[in-house]
């Protein structure tokens, strides 16, 4: 821990930015969304190629080396398809959707630093490896990207149809609850760094990873972009048993395909944003750091593009082995548990660097809270999970009792081990209270 | 007029020409998406004066979160996506009356409280966060204090609401 030594905040330092003639701006720019779309492809088949040596099967890997060109394949057929728009559409909100839906993936790529400042090949002109930088950088990424919401909900309300605009609001209600998480988990690094900009939280991980030293603020952020971005095992919007396909059922061809490529570079945006906030962004981990060029020159981009496919395996690797969750189930962990545990953990962080700033406490005795705020987490984790064991007990308890099947005013189908009483039942939903209450 | 007058001159014509859509579109979605471009408006005028911070949680609060609330509500109640002409309502001269009664006291009171403030645009950092939380936090403490403990009220009354009702449901 560096509680000892006193880090001045870092006073927001972005002159470096803003200073770029037009025409680098504009291969900036360019080259974020040319690399962006290549890392799709090749984050499409990658995940192919991984699920599919998980499950003992070879993957796509007949077009091109390794299969490489399968990707840039299905989406030449994807744009050669028929473009459907259902009649019950509603036509303009129904085109606007998947434009809402990939404009703010690739927007907030805009503050992630891909590498320290460099020199321009063939020119003498230095200039940062990021296209630019604001002093509330990150509270612009979660801004932009709870824009990318809209695309979502509208493409499922405009289909006009009941998969759709059912799996609309799955993903709304789970985008909102798990925006929540993150932005509270990204508070103790705001802390930390002194900073919303993202080269100066990058600049603020130069001894120590905030990866290291904020652990639950990590879990809760990775945990939290799974479900932000509709992954398994957090795929309920589009959950295929349920749903079809969920919000995009009626999509067809190139709109369909804007969708499909949203997914993908947000998957990209969160990896790159977690590399960024919590695994020192471009800076080049432990062995590799004890070279000094290593964070120099193009370097670095390297590193940040290894930790964020790191990243991105871990994606692929929940969705090879992680059964989906229920509803109910990931709401409840959600509200219930993220929320609490990083509203405790902000707490923790904010009196530790209180103290820490105000110039001087023993370590040990900061070891101390520190231990005692993780044996407050254990509780808070093991209490929560007894309640919630007690509260799904209960109605087992109830299965041995009868199964109203119309308790609900319209039948339904019994739950396993629950015994059908057939029309008995409707008595008892006769003398129910309210009945008799208005009948009296 | 300079550039950042044109652009601010812009952005207000923008959302209060959105703002009036929101409330004459016979589609009930629409009008929540005028809303959102409206909200958005806003944000960019905060842009415009300088205020990055109070602009980009403009976006996230009330474009991100509450109007997708809002959405949500209208989904779940009810989702056609034809136009509903029955809602214009027959009352809109009394309701524009408010409206603009309102508009006035608000405006009043704007001119009354900043008559003589003037904005330093060249200054790189007006509404930083740093900025932004002292003011908020040191100089109007008070009304922000009142404010959260109105919110917090309405979010009791709205849970007490909505229990009233299901215990009502379930005898």
């Amino acid at each position: 821990m560096n509680a000892t030594h006193t880090v001045v905040l870092a006073a927001d330092d972005l002159s470096v930015f803003g200073q770029d003639p037009w025409w680098l701006v504009v291969i900036k720019s360019v080259l974020i969304f040319a690399i962006l779309v290549v890392f799709t492809l090749f984050n499409i088949w990658f995940e192919r190629r991984v699920v599919a040596r998980m499950q003992h099967r070879v993957g796509p890997n007949v077009h091109g080396p390794f299969g490489l060109l399968q990707s840039l394949a299905d989406g030449v057929k994807l744009a050669l398809k028929e473009d459907i728009v259902p009649k019950a559409a509603d036509k303009v909100v129904f085109l606007l959707a998947p434009i809402m839906s990939t404009v703010p993936a690739f927007v907030a790529f805009a503050v992630i630093p891909f590498g320290p400042e460099v020199t321009v090949p063939f020119t003498d002109i230095t200039t940062p490896l990021q296209l630019t930088d604001m002093p509330v950088g990150v509270l612009f990424i979660l801004a932009v990207a709870s824009i990318g919401i809209y695309g979502i909900v509208l493409g499922g309300w405009s289909s006009g149809s009941t998969y759709s605009l059912l799996g609309g609001l799955r993903s709304s209600a789970q985008m909102i609850s798990y925006e929540v998480a993150m932005g509270l988990s990204l508070v103790a690094v705001f802390l930390y760094a002194g900073s919303m900009s993202t080269s100066e939280i990058v600049a603020a991980q130069e001894r120590l990873w905030f990866g290291l030293i904020l652990i639950p603020s990590f879990v809760i952020y990775v945990i939290s972009m799974v479900g932000e971005t509709n992954r398994a095992p957090f795929d309920l919007p589009e959950a295929e048993g349920e749903l079809v396909g969920g919000f995009h059922t009626e999509y067809s061809s190139l709109k369909f395909a804007l969708f499909f490529l949203a997914e993908y570079v947000n998957m990209v945006t969160v990896s790159a944003l977690a590399t960024t906030l919590f695994l020192g962004g471009w800076r080049a981990p432990w062995p590799l750091s004890l070279w000094d060029g290593a964070n120099e020159g193009y370097w670095p981009v390297l590193w940040f593009f290894a930790k964020v496919l790191l990243f991105i395996f871990m994606f692929i690797w929940l969705r090879g082995t992680l059964p989906r969750l229920r509803y109910d189930q990931f709401m409840k962990f959600g509200w219930k548990r993220l929320i609490p545990v990083s509203l405790v953990w902000i707490v923790a962080v904010a009196t530790i660097r209180a103290i820490s700033l105000e110039g001087g406490i023993d370590r040990t005795y900061l070891l101390a809270a520190i231990g005692v705020v993780a044996v407050l987490f254990l509780v808070l984790f093991f209490v929560g999970g007894a309640e919630e064991e007690a509260a799904e007990a209960e109605p087992e308890d109830q299965r041995h009792g009868d199964f109203d099947a119309f308790a609900g005013g319209y039948p339904v189908p019994p739950m396993p081990g629950k015994a059908v009483q057939g029309r008995t039942s409707v008595s008892l939903y006769e003398s129910s209270p309210t009945l008799s209450k208005e009948q009296s | 007029m300079t550039a950042v007058q044109v652009v601010f001159v812009l952005l207000s014509l923008v959302a209060v020409v959105s703002a009036l859509l929101v409330v004459t579109t016979p589609h009930l979605v629409h009008s929540a998406l005028w809303l959102v471009v409206t909200l958005g408006a806003i944000a960019g005028v905060f842009l415009v004066l300088a205020a990055e911070f109070v602009a980009w949680v403009q976006v996230l609060i009330y474009v991100g979160a509450v109007v997708v609330l809002l959405l949500f509500a209208l989904m779940l109640t009810r989702a056609p996506t034809g136009p509903q002409p029955d809602l214009t309502v027959r009352r809109w001269a009394p309701a524009a009356f408010v409206a603009l009664l309102v508009a006035v006291l608000l405006g009043a009171t704007l001119v009354a409280g900043f008559q003589d403030v003037r904005l330093d645009l060249d200054q790189a950092v007006v509404g930083s966060a740093e900025v932004t939380g002292e003011t908020v936090f040191r100089r109007w403490v008070l009304p922000f204090e009142v404010l959260s403990v109105l919110l917090l009220a309405a979010l009791v009354g709205a849970i007490v609401l909505s229990r009233l009702r299901s215990e009502d449901g379930d005898d």
